[in-house]
């Protein structure tokens, strides 16, 4: 299997909290890796070191080596913002911008980017809300404000809006925490969909979930890599006791 | 500590399981002991425990099917329940087979024995030894301990050839033992397929432990 991100000594702090400690892991291209642990422990600082999303944060530093296809994308001349295009990022509220309409709102990535062009934008709107499984949904509305639509279809306008820029990889920080069953459902049916093209990490709390639609799954524990492997043996026989124990919910 | 329903129902189902096996060991040790005294009263005991033994059984299926369905349990908890699941089938097949002796009791009290039995008690002994020596591996999560009973399963095997072959004899001698032999050939086979049985149940208690599906005798 092929890696499309190498992760070698990542540390990363808030000031002087340090909160991951010498992370090194191998995220496998065209497949779904999830990363489960409990409140606190490094999870979501994790992803957001992997599109320079943590450093945006005052105080906040990183060290080590992110490998995206053989580039580090924490080298002096990497620009973040070209790294946050190829690497999107879906995160746990579903946040369309409020005052634009719906394609507005999946175009406005390549609006930053400078592309003007109506038809360029309208098959580029089109295209992404197809492959976000919301087309069929909105083609009549896509006027509309993006806030009118339910939850469930503002965080598919929000994973349009991530592969409208096409990305490489995406990024899902706990994408479902704020959605009932059927929408969770239609993201996990999406996601399933989406690796085929992409390489995905979804961050979730929902144990279930990691183990429904992920390939492989990182446990993190206090800022550290505990246990990493297939997520069927992780489930059925991980090799760590305490990973065991957080996922049989034995901790607290 | 979290989930603590959770946990609590999972101690009763080990506890079931446990209670289950004690109530198959005490099926399988009346029901020979009924053979070797003609007792038909207690044979006729063996055969109502059966419904017990076959409510048990629901039980845990019930209880199994319930913890699988309402809080998903996974790693040692949900090789604990899908261990538990299968040893309860195997518990239910040999008090069925304790069954079928009492009923063989009941057949053959009228009757003079062709035989003084020595080694269908012994075949039942080794049994309920090593029944309830799994059931404290089980408790204990001893792969070693469920192996070495496991292992214990040549002994049982070794007493029905020669009892087997001994009946042979008996009606070779005289066809009026036939019907006697043939008998007691099947209560010794019933205690082979016993064997067989807590076999498997050393397989699930080192599934449960270790997640490997070994292959035990």
């Amino acid at each position: 299997m092929q890696n499309k991100i190498t992760v070698n000594d990542l540390n990363a702090w808030f000031g002087a909290k340090q909160v991951l400690h010498d992370i090194d892991i191998g995220i496998e291209k065209n497949a779904i890796t999830a990363i489960i642990g409990p409140s606190g422990c490094g999870k979501s600082t994790f992803i957001r070191c992997l599109n320079r999303m943590h450093e945006v944060v005052p105080g906040a530093k990183v060290s080590g080596k992110v490998l995206v296809d053989e580039m580090d994308i924490y080298d002096s001349d990497i620009d973040p913002v070209d790294i946050r295009r190829s690497i999107g990022m879906v995160f746990q509220k579903p946040n369309p911008f409020p005052t634009m309409s719906i394609r507005d709102n999946v175009v406005a990535g390549l609006r930053l980017n400078g592309v003007k062009d109506k038809n360029v934008l309208d098959k580029t709107a089109e295209e992404s809300l197809r492959k976000a499984a919301l087309w069929e949904e909105v083609k009549n509305d896509l006027h509309k404000s993006g806030m009118s639509l339910s939850g469930g279809q503002q965080q598919r306008l929000c994973i349009a809006r991530a592969l409208a820029v096409e990305p490489e990889v995406i990024l899902f920080d706990e994408p479902c925490s704020a959605l009932d069953p059927i929408s969770t459902s239609k993201i996990e049916d999406l996601m399933l969909e989406l690796k085929e093209k992409y390489t995905l990490i979804i961050v979730t709390h929902n144990m279930q979930q990691a183990a429904r639609v992920s390939d492989r799954t990182a446990f993190f524990l206090y800022g550290k890599l505990i246990e990493f492997g297939e997520t069927d043996q992780i489930f059925k026989k991980p090799e760590e006791k305490s990973t065991e124990d957080y996922i049989i919910g034995r901790f607290g | 500590m979290v989930r603590e329903v959770y946990h609590k129902d999972l101690h009763k189902l080990r506890e079931e399981i446990v209670s289950m096996g004690s109530a198959v060991s005490k099926a399988i040790g009346d029901s020979v002991l009924s053979l070797k005294n003609r007792d038909v009263e207690m044979a006729q005991k063996v055969i109502e425990m059966d419904n017990e033994i076959d409510a048990m059984d629901r039980n845990i299926e019930a209880d199994c099917m319930r913890l699988l369905a309402l809080q998903q349990p996974m790693a040692r908890d949900l090789r604990l329940i899908i261990s538990v699941l299968k040893m309860s089938i195997d518990l239910e097949r040999m008090g069925d087979l304790a069954l079928e002796i009492s009923v063989i009791t009941k057949i053959t009290a009228s009757v003079l024995p062709i035989k003084p039995l020595v080694d269908i008690p012994r075949m039942s002994d080794i049994c309920q030894d090593m029944l309830k020596n799994i059931m404290i591996a089980f408790e204990n999560k001893d792969v070693e301990a469920a192996k070495a009973v496991a292992r214990r399963d040549d002994e049982i095997d070794m007493l029905f050839d020669q009892v087997r072959r001994e009946l042979i004899s008996y009606m070779i001698e005289d066809p009026k033992k036939i019907t006697g032999a043939q008998h007691l050939t099947f209560v010794a086979r019933y205690l082979e397929r016993i064997g067989d049985h807590i076999t498997n149940l050393s397989e699930n208690v080192v599934f449960m432990v270790t997640g490997e599906r070994l292959e035990l005798n």
